[in-house]
């Protein structure tokens, strides 16, 4: 990513609707998803947030329009948009468990490689891969199968294998959830290291998470945006308390 | 940073290096094995009728390492498997009924039930080198294409399984149907020389044997390639979680399209050196019965283990022929019932017997290098 890139990154999504036979679970959005902050999306269940993430990522059929580097995203077929740098990790880490933590990520950074080269085994250890491996600290797992690790190990090795795609979008679907707090403060830590030369959407339940790492926030109510803006002025916004059922604890303060 | 990522390198890959070379390598030893047992333990031990036999169950045996790596690797149940092993042993019959009939004659068959006339389409396997072409090639094409509608639509599962079948019917009933361009329910037989070389000489009965041996190993050794290739890999994973290789930024049906091809051409070749050593090719050697067959073969054997579907393959050819012949009645309920004991303890076939027994053994591997080793493993 050369220097004058840097920021200039961005998806555009303009009057974005997802119909599921009548029902509008995304109803006429429009949000600019900028490189280089952590943006969260919040709202309570049944918002429409992961429809959201899938619809821009190619899992369900969206009208309207989601630009990214001239490309409309919508209509686009999922394995299509991944090849254009966007990626995404599931509410449920669905990691491959039979296969080991490196052959995981060594998957995840095939996109970029030439198809005749398929054919051959690995002989050593991708330079990218065995970065990924030391940033998302799962050096001494890597040859384990994935399907051992740790609940926030797997969730961790789903931002890795992101990373080894070199994804510059990244939507992460409520990757803290079930972490604990010192798993979650890592987390969070590796997400600011990342961030920089990246576009990354949280969707996330916890408040204080939410609290501490974002840098904007959009927060979503039936299928619509409601609120956008740094968490101080989502915080203010009387709309966002009432639709948290109507309490200013959710918001405001701890859960 | 260059210092940390060696480390990191190191760490990661130095460990297991023992296990794993043992994993690969390993399996290449039991290849050898067998390769040892087939080509040079079997032809100066065995009677000529039993070499014959034996013949048969490897051609059985390529299109069972072709569906373990569709299957057992892919996760597709190719229940029709029989269309590929049909078209490579049709193929050659028809090229060995064209050399019966001698240059510019027809064969017996059309005279007997047609008009004496060859359908033109019936011309070009004259020739042995279009003949050789075509059964690598008819396959391919034709898998590609099915494949292609198949998988694009993402059919899977119990669907794909029964559409497969249903394609096995499908060809048998055509075959049957058009008994003066195919030979119909008789299939094709009577032939006198494959390319040349007397069908009746003892010699050539031989070489014909070790042709088939030495495909089946060839094959076994492509497979373990694939297994240990990145796109083996990459099968597993897209077997496991299609939808979560997708987000990798791969199509899954082109990932499963090349097994499902490769496991075509194996089942064509299979069927191409079966017509020879078999004297016939017929609807009941490619129709759904016989395809379930080639499956059955498979599971008993293990279908993700290497060798598995392959010895599973000559263990069902040799029960139905050699074991029936000795216990008649009491066969088939006897393999009816090994199948029900199969599945219900051992799923992943009696391959998986294997790991279990080697975790067992002193020293050397964890348990958990066991278990993926299961995987890759005989």
């Amino acid at each position: 990513m050369t220097a004058s890139l840097i920021g200039q990154d961005y998806i555009e999504i303009r009057g974005l609707t997802v119909d599921f036979d009548g029902f509008k679970a995304i109803d006429g959005v429009d949000l600019t998803l900028m490189q280089g902050r952590l943006h969260f999306l919040i709202g309570p269940n049944g918002a429409g947030k992961t429809t959201l993430v899938d619809a821009l990522t190619g899992l369900v059929q969206g009208s309207g329009e989601a630009r990214f580097r001239n490309k409309n995203l919508l209509g686009m077929r999922a394995h299509r948009i991944v090849q254009l740098g966007i990626g995404r990790t599931f509410q449920t880490a669905t990691v491959f468990e039979q296969l080991t933590v490196l052959q995981n990520l060594d998957i995840a950074a095939g996109v970029h490689r030439k198809g005749s080269r398929l054919l051959f085994a690995r002989r050593a250890v991708p330079e990218r891969v065995a970065q990924t491996l030391e940033t998302i600290g799962l050096q001494a797992l890597a040859n384990r199968p994935a399907g051992i690790l740790a609940h926030g190990q797997k969730q961790w090795l789903e931002v890795g294998m992101l990373l080894v795609q070199d994804a510059q979008v990244m939507f992460l679907d409520e990757t803290v959830a079930g972490m604990s707090a010192d798993e979650r403060e890592e987390t969070g830590d590796l997400l600011e290291r990342i961030v920089p030369d990246r576009t990354i959407v949280v969707i996330e339940h916890d408040m204080e998470f939410m609290r501490r790492y974002a840098d904007f926030v959009t927060v979503m109510h039936a299928g619509k945006v409601l609120a956008e803006g740094t968490v101080a002025e989502i915080q203010a916004d009387p709309q966002v308390h009432e639709v948290y059922l109507g309490t200013a604890a959710e918001v405001g303060a701890d859960e | 940073m260059t210092t940390t990522t060696a480390t990191a390198t190191t760490t990661a890959s130095s460990r297991p290096k023992a296990a794993q070379l043992l994993g690969t390598y390993g399996s290449l030893v039991a290849i050898a094995l067998v390769a040892l047992v087939l080509l040079v333990w079997a032809p100066n031990s065995l009677s000529p009728f039993r070499l014959g036999n034996l013949g048969k169950y490897c051609s059985w045996a390529m299109a069972a390492v072709g569906i373990g790596l569709a299957w057992g690797r892919g996760g597709m149940l190719v229940m029709g498997q029989g269309v590929f092993f049909g078209l490579g042993g049709y193929t050659m019959a028809m090229h060995m009924k064209l050399e019966a009939a001698g240059p510019g004659g027809i064969p017996d068959f059309m005279t007997l039930y047609g008009d004496g006339t060859m359908p033109g389409w019936w011309a070009p396997f004259r020739s042995a080198p279009f003949t050789l072409f075509a059964i690598i090639a008819l396959p391919a094409a034709v898998s590609f294409l099915l494949g292609y509608a198949i998988l694009k639509r993402r059919v899977k599962g119990a669907y794909f399984a029964i559409l497969t079948q249903a394609l096995a019917v499908a060809f048998a009933t055509l075959l049957i149907a058009t008994i003066k361009q195919t030979g119909g329910f008789n299939g094709l037989n009577t032939f006198s020389t494959v390319f040349g070389h007397n069908l009746y000489d003892p010699g050539v009965k031989k070489g014909l044997y070790l042709v088939s041996a030495a495909l089946l190993i060839v094959f076994l050794v492509i497979v373990w390639q694939f297994n240990r290739s990145r796109y083996g890999e990459l099968l597993i994973a897209t077997r496991d979680a299609e939808e979560r290789v997708r987000f990798l930024g791969y199509d899954p049906a082109n990932v499963k399209l090349v097994a499902f091809v490769a496991a075509a051409i194996m089942a064509s070749i299979g069927g191409a050196i079966f017509a020879p050593i078999a004297g016939i090719i017929s609807p009941s050697n490619v129709d759904a019965a016989a395809s379930v067959m080639m499956i059955a073969g498979v599971a008993l054997g293990g279908r993700s283990a290497l060798l598995g579907p392959a010895l599973g393959a000559i263990a069902v050819g040799f029960g139905q022929s050699t074991l029936s012949e000795r216990f008649p009645t009491g066969w088939t309920y006897f393999q009816g019932g090994l199948f029900i004991v199969v599945i219900m303890f051992l799923p992943a076939g009696l391959a998986s017997l294997w790991p279990k027994v080697k975790s067992l053994l002193p020293g050397r591997m964890s348990p958990q290098a066991a278990l993926v080793d299961g995987e890759n493993g005989a």
